[in-house]
């Protein structure tokens, strides 16, 4: 192959340029600079963003929806420390992304030098790996193997960080053909004989339940989901990192499990006999108090981490493997099995239905006539629709969004699940909205984590890619004071961010280059999304002003029992009701 | 007390240390002991980590630890079919009236004195846990000023090494190879 001499800057883009990127999101600095000359002239799009973080989010929001490795590159200290809670929060949720960082010149690490920090050592904790590179001819193996890592297996975030010098520095570019890590070998393929034991132990099973995580979205595997699904004829819960997994609108789709999840989800899990986990990991706000969760269940768990399975809960049967070829692989194996011995469901599903429709997910219209936040966004989803990609920050409006939007889709429905990342949505609607800049994306926010991140809409703005944002102002950080409210007897310490005074949204929506639109009536929800929905040319941001003590149930109180959920304040199901 | 020993074979790069160290840090798993160095192959470095997993399924230690990029291999040792030391060096008081005493421990233990003065006497022994304990409450009566200890180094008894097992699967050469270092 032929080698050609260049600096270490233009190595790397040309590394980048051969890993496939066409877009990323970054702000130059000091030691990064050397690379910003190259890309002037690259192919790959890069977008000035206003905030490191927001150049790791946008990263984030391009991987979920594309299903590609999402990249971000930044100068050395505060630049990368700007990266680290974007790339833990990558961590957290699985996803594919790259982090490049300029760092200080290799003869001044160590020294506390200007604008130094050992951020390979600050993301060791939350990167699937990292490196920092000193000489130059190491730059296209590095880049290969961040993209390789980062995209196989168990997706994940990896840092490159780049002394300056070794941008500097003449070297040859030569991309590898082929990748050589010997400590990392994902597991792709699932055992044939673990697939047996798992359709055996399914035919035994008469009130088994698919409890399907983000994996399934991650895999693609969604189809192969429905198939199996029906196959079967179970209940399917889908998490919060899983909505759109399968379709909301299917008879077997029971919602969503965990501390805002459906009575219907919730129960299922609890009084099943058997879990399908798919893709899942048996995180805290699923399983509630993890001794008293699902305690007649055997489990199946499939996960192509095999760290995941046995960490929470102990595994029946553990399948390691990339959950699509987990799924091909049981479809077969079941249908021989069923046709042996097929458990009657009957009975199970009646119960699940009937929960399901005696406690339907829903709210109270505010007694003062104000707007609910429940009504605005479950508007939203019916006029945008299941096409649209919705993306939402973390608090009362994330869990209304999982809520009431009803998804059809895989990779429609983003959110920081694992990290709880304030401030996700913006920033993820404008990376998802250039990994898909013909579906209308809407951004659902509070407004607190909005004014965390809100000045990435410069950013849209200016870069034509024009996301819609959803202010749910209730002028509070309205999860916080809903536990306050249930747990600190209503002392509402901090909380009251007086968002209806300061700031004016629609102005400084305005002062950003977008379109800013207020609704503060029942009566125009409609008309205001249909005006937004309109705007094709400008990001929109609608300043919707809800009831403010709006609260998010059902709820499973933290660290107490999926048994205990609460469909409503003091209000626990009527279970002498329910044949369970 | 539930203790195991692990082999692990990394790749012999910057940082590996505090990446595994760093992993039994932030998820609360306890280390007893911990000694690396390199081994035949200049490319990978040898762990040898005691770890006490009271509370943690030692399946999960294992699986965490497999997913750090840079560590090739894990295994267990298993006390019988392996040989295992460590290095002690004592510093103890001692008066010309004790130091046939002490001579007699050293004696029974297999000890060595690498120095001597008019005080003191510094003692060196290798052993596994077992002995080194044993020797150290022998010598306790001398009174002990200082001591320092290395961690546990084990290998498995018998013609198998570890490094051929695994890496003929790895694609690591086992004879010399270009340095494997991205980062110096």
């Amino acid at each position: 192959m032929m080698s050609k001499a260049m600096n270490g800057a233009t190595s790397l883009v040309k590394s980048l340029e051969s890993a496939g990127v066409d877009v990323m999101f970054g702000i130059p600095g000091g030691a990064i600079l050397p690379a910003y000359d190259p890309i002037f002239d690259s192919s790959i799009r890069h977008i000035l963003v206003r905030h490191e973080q927001g150049a790791g989010h946008a990263a984030t929001g391009y991987a979920q929806v594309t299903g590609r490795v999402g990249v971000c590159i930044a100068t050395s200290g505060p630049g990368a420390t700007n990266l680290v809670t974007p790339l833990a929060d990558a961590a957290m949720d699985s996803v594919p992304m790259v982090a490049i960082t300029g760092q200080v010149p290799s003869a001044a690490i160590g020294t506390d030098a200007f604008q130094e920090a050992d951020i390979r050592g600050i993301t060791m904790p939350f990167t699937k790996h990292n490196y920092l590179i000193t000489n130059p001819d190491d730059i296209p193996r590095a880049i290969a193997e961040a993209f390789h890592i980062a995209s196989s297996g168990r997706p994940g975030p990896v840092l490159v960080d780049i002394a300056k010098d070794a941008l500097q520095k003449e070297t040859t570019f030569e991309w590898p053909t082929s990748i050589n890590l010997p400590g990392y070998h994902p597991q792709l393929t699932p055992d044939s004989g673990a697939i047996a034991d798992a359709a055996a132990l399914i035919t035994q099973s008469s009130k088994p339940v698919f409890y399907v995580g983000g994996g399934v979205i991650k895999a693609n595997a969604s189809r192969e989901l429905l198939q199996l699904a029906e196959l079967l004829g179970a209940p399917v819960v889908t998490t919060l990192m899983a909505r759109g997994a399968f379709p909301d609108s299917h008879t077997l789709h029971l919602g969503m499990p965990g501390m805002h999840g459906t009575v219907a989800a919730v129960t299922a899990l609890q009084k099943a006999d058997l879990l399908i986990t798919l893709g899942a990991r048996f995180d805290d706000r699923v399983t509630g108090k993890l001794s008293t969760f699902a305690t007649n269940a055997k489990v199946i768990h499939a996960d192509i981490d095999p760290a995941e399975i046995g960490k929470n809960r102990y595994a029946d049967v553990s399948i390691v493997g990339d959950v699509k070829e987990t799924i091909t692989a049981l479809i077969p194996a079941l249908k021989k099995a069923l046709e042996k011995n097929r458990p009657d469901l009957t009975p199970w599903l009646r119960q699940m239905y009937s929960l399901r429709s005696s406690y339907p997910l829903g709210y109270d219209a505010p007694a003062d006539g104000s707007v609910s936040p429940q009504y605005v966004i479950e508007r939203l989803g019916k006029i945008a629709g299941p096409d649209a990609i919705y993306v939402a920050g973390v608090g009362q409006h994330q869990m209304w969004a999982a809520q009431f939007v009803s998804y059809e889709k895989p990779r429609t429905w983003l959110n920081s699940g694992g990290l709880g990342t304030m401030g996700y949505s913006v920033p993820a609607a404008m990376g998802a909205k250039v990994g898909a800049p013909d579906t209308t994306v809407w951004a659902i926010d509070g407004d607190g984590c909005f004014q965390m991140t809100n000045q990435e809409l410069v950013t849209c703005a200016l870069n034509n890619i024009p996301i819609k944002v959803a202010i749910i102002n209730n002028e509070s950080l309205g999860m916080v004071r809903q536990w306050q409210t249930l747990f600190y007897e209503g002392r509402y310490s901090n909380t009251n961010l007086e968002s209806k005074r300061v700031p004016n949204f629609p102005m400084l929506a305005e002062a950003m280059g977008c379109v800013g639109l207020s609704c503060e009536r029942p009566e125009d929800v409609d008309k205001t999304i249909e005006k937004a929905m309109s705007i094709n040319d400008q990001p929109v941001v609608v300043d919707f002003r809800v009831f403010r003590d709006a609260m998010v149930w059902p709820m499973v109180a933290a660290g107490t029992s999926n048994d205990d959920i609460m469909v409503a304040r003091e209000l626990a199901p009527d279970w002498d009701s329910q044949e369970l | 007390m539930s203790k195991h020993t692990l082999s692990v074979l990394v790749e012999n790069s910057p940082g590996v240390l505090a990446r595994v160290s760093g992993l039994f840090s932030r998820r609360g798993y306890n280390i007893d002991s911990l000694a690396v160095g390199p081994t035949e192959n200049p490319l990978i470095s040898r762990m040898t980590i005691v770890i006490n997993v009271e509370g943690h399924p030692l399946e999960q230690v294992i699986r965490q630890l497999d997913k750090l990029v840079n560590v090739i291999h894990i295994a267990e040792v298993i006390d019988n079919k392996s040989v295992q030391a460590e290095l002690l060096m004592v510093k103890i008081s001692a008066t010309p009236k004790n130091r046939f005493d002490v001579e007699a421990v050293v004696e029974t233990y297999e000890a060595k004195i690498i120095d001597e003065d008019a005080t003191s006497i510094t003692i060196e022994a290798t052993g596994d846990t077992a002995k080194i304990a044993d020797l150290l409450s022998a010598l306790e009566r001398f009174g002990i000023r200082e001591l320092v200890q290395s961690g546990l180094i084990a290998l498995e008894r018998g013609s198998v090494t570890l490094s051929e097992r695994t890496l003929s699967s790895s694609g690591i050469p086992i004879a010399n190879g270009v340095q494997a270092d991205y980062q110096n």
